[in-house]
């Protein structure tokens, strides 16, 4: 059902064009950046998280899942602009099983979000946060499924809008409460018994929540457990591409 | 036998019909034109054809494959040039040829000998490894026909092929597009609103408000006129107009020292004439007329002015619903 030629080329372009524009690469990069620095920075002086951790280690699995949020969404809206403008006709035309180009589009998001997180994740080290190897690739494997889980529902995102002018509406309503209900600045099991709930139900919370146990180990900072935090973001990919896929289907 | 069949199809955006009970076909090899002004349903029913919309009802089918139930098997037919660009124009003409062999899993053998073959055949060799952010409009559409012919279509869909270009890179597409089918087998099926460009097609349908009024090929339909106007000057008129009502069996008239009749193909005529009446003839001219003056025959409006806006209108409507329905 999945054509590798497909989904190969796909995630090609995106890397090619990703590779090729370094601009957007660096512009990607200053908001985690100045999140991590200035908020992170500023709000260091009065919060203390304790266990040893100061408030800027606090926030860096965070920050990471911020990067991953941010441009696995972008990647994935920009379909609604391929749509009216761009590439997207082309391979809808094509004899692609519409699985496959959501497959493609989720790959292709992912790539782009990993390696942005890796760049954000190479700064542990001014952040007096130790890591080895196995957990920077722990930390890797569950940005990879992360992205792709986020990338899957920027996708079903995308085929609910006609024109770009959604953007704003997509970022104020869907994207800025995603983030600050994942657990990224606050530990969410102080919220709000509503706001606990809403925060239940986003996957970055899982995501998140997982990223603090690969690079925060035993500090107590993580809500779930990592099984917990692994079953939400694998079922939610499966659930979330599949919809997807659906939804890409002809419109009736 | 006809490649493109569509019988009774409807396409309905709410209480808007797009395509209204369409039906035609279209013969292998042919260039058909699907002509009408602006939101009169032709992108809706090359969406249809192409597989990106179903259809409220009826039935189009293309190589004998069902547009609504075997999509994966009609687009594996056809090829489509967009009314909107649809390059990847941060990536360089080569790779938006790759991408488009990759998507329609041309053998790795045959890829890069057909990539160079297209680019070569519009004359974009040279300029390969450029960004296609780089490249005019004439030679962006270039591209785009051939990047739709790279998997060997057996139809190609070219949706306002000239669209934004000057008049002298619309002559060169066209020169370029008439040879398609004897040079590249394939049959091509194109819509547009410039009258004019309708004349290089074999068969043509006009459609207007999502119903097709007339269907036939150029000349045909200019018949529907009545024909060609012929005027000729003789040195003996009573005479030539008994002749020519005697040969051709129709009525001449004569107005300001000119005889005058209609005929259906009026340079036919001449060899008959100048047979007769030769040594007395002093001038010819033959009036064509323009499938303009067919669409204005028909519908009783010029196909650009004001049908043009009110099409536009209906397009509009049919963005403001899709948006709606796309929310809701």
């Amino acid at each position: 059902m999945i054509e590798v030629n497909a989904v190969y080329v796909l995630v090609v372009r995106e890397f090619k064009k990703l590779v090729r524009e370094k601009s957007r690469l660096v512009s990607a990069l200053a908001r985690p950046v100045l999140w991590l620095f200035l908020v992170g920075g500023g709000m260091s002086r009065f919060v203390t998280p304790g266990m040893g951790i100061n408030y800027m280690q606090f926030i860096f699995p965070g920050i990471i899942g911020m990067t991953i949020l941010f441009s696995s969404i972008f990647s994935s809206i920009s379909i609604i602009w391929d749509k009216e403008f761009g590439l997207m006709k082309e391979i809808l035309v094509a004899p692609v099983s519409r699985f496959s180009i959501v497959v493609g589009k989720a790959l292709s998001g992912t790539v782009v979000s990993v390696i942005q997180a890796a760049v954000i994740l190479m700064f542990f080290p001014f952040l007096g946060i130790k890591l080895n190897f196995p957990a920077v690739l722990n930390t890797i494997l569950i940005a990879v499924l992360l992205s792709f889980c986020i990338s899957s529902l920027g996708i079903i995102i995308s085929t609910f809008y006609e024109s770009f002018e959604s953007f704003s509406v997509i970022m104020n309503f869907i994207v800025m409460p995603m983030f600050f209900l994942s657990g990224a600045m606050y530990p969410v099991n102080r919220l709000p018994a509503i706001l606990k709930i809403l925060s239940k139900l986003n996957p970055l919370t899982y995501g998140i929540d997982a990223l603090k146990h690969s690079i925060l180990p035993n500090s107590g900072m993580a809500d779930f457990s990592i099984i917990t935090d692994l079953a939400v973001l694998v079922i939610a990919s499966v659930v979330f591409v599949l919809a997807a896929g659906l939804l890409f289907e002809r419109k009736k | 036998m006809a490649v493109i069949s569509v019988r009774n199809l409807s396409r309905k955006f709410g209480d808007i019909t797009a395509v209204d009970n369409v039906s035609f076909d279209v013969e292998e090899g042919a260039i058909f034109g699907f002509l009408g002004p602006n939101g009169a349903g032709k992108t809706t029913t090359i969406n249809i054809l192409c597989t990106l919309l179903l259809p409220t009802s009826g039935k189009a089918s293309i190589s004998g494959y069902d547009c609504a139930s075997q999509p994966s098997d009609v687009r594996k037919s056809i090829g489509v040039v967009f009314q909107d660009s649809t390059l990847d124009k941060d990536l360089t003409a080569y790779e938006n040829l790759l991408l488009h062999a990759y998507l329609y899993k041309l053998k790795r053998a045959v890829m890069k000998e057909r990539i160079h073959d297209a680019l070569h055949f519009v004359g974009l060799y040279d300029r390969r490894n450029d960004l296609v952010r780089k490249f005019s409009g004439g030679m962006k559409r270039r591209l785009e026909v051939v990047r739709g012919l790279l998997h060997r279509p057996r139809v190609l869909f070219l949706d306002e092929p000239t669209l934004g270009l000057d008049p002298q890179t619309r002559a060169n597409l066209w020169e370029f597009i008439v040879k398609l089918p004897r040079t590249q087998n394939v049959t091509i099926f194109m819509t547009t609103h410039y009258m004019e460009e309708a004349e290089v097609c074999n068969r043509i349908a006009i459609i207007d408000n999502g119903k097709i009024i007339v269907a036939g090929s150029p000349d045909e339909l200019k018949k529907t006129l009545g024909g060609d106007v012929v005027y000729i000057r003789t040195s003996d008129n009573r005479r030539a107009r008994r002749e020519i009502e005697r040969l051709f069996n129709l009525d001449v008239s004569e107005r300001d020292g000119e005889i005058y009749f209609t005929f259906a193909r009026g340079d036919a005529c001449i060899p008959g004439i100048i047979k007769t009446i030769g040594e007395t003839v002093q001038s010819i001219r033959v009036q064509r007329p323009t499938l303009n003056d067919v669409f204005l025959k028909i519908t009783g409006k010029e196909i650009r002015e004001d049908a043009l806006s009110s099409g536009d209108a209906v397009k509009e409507a049919v963005r403001a619903y899709r948006r709606r329905f796309d929310r809701g």
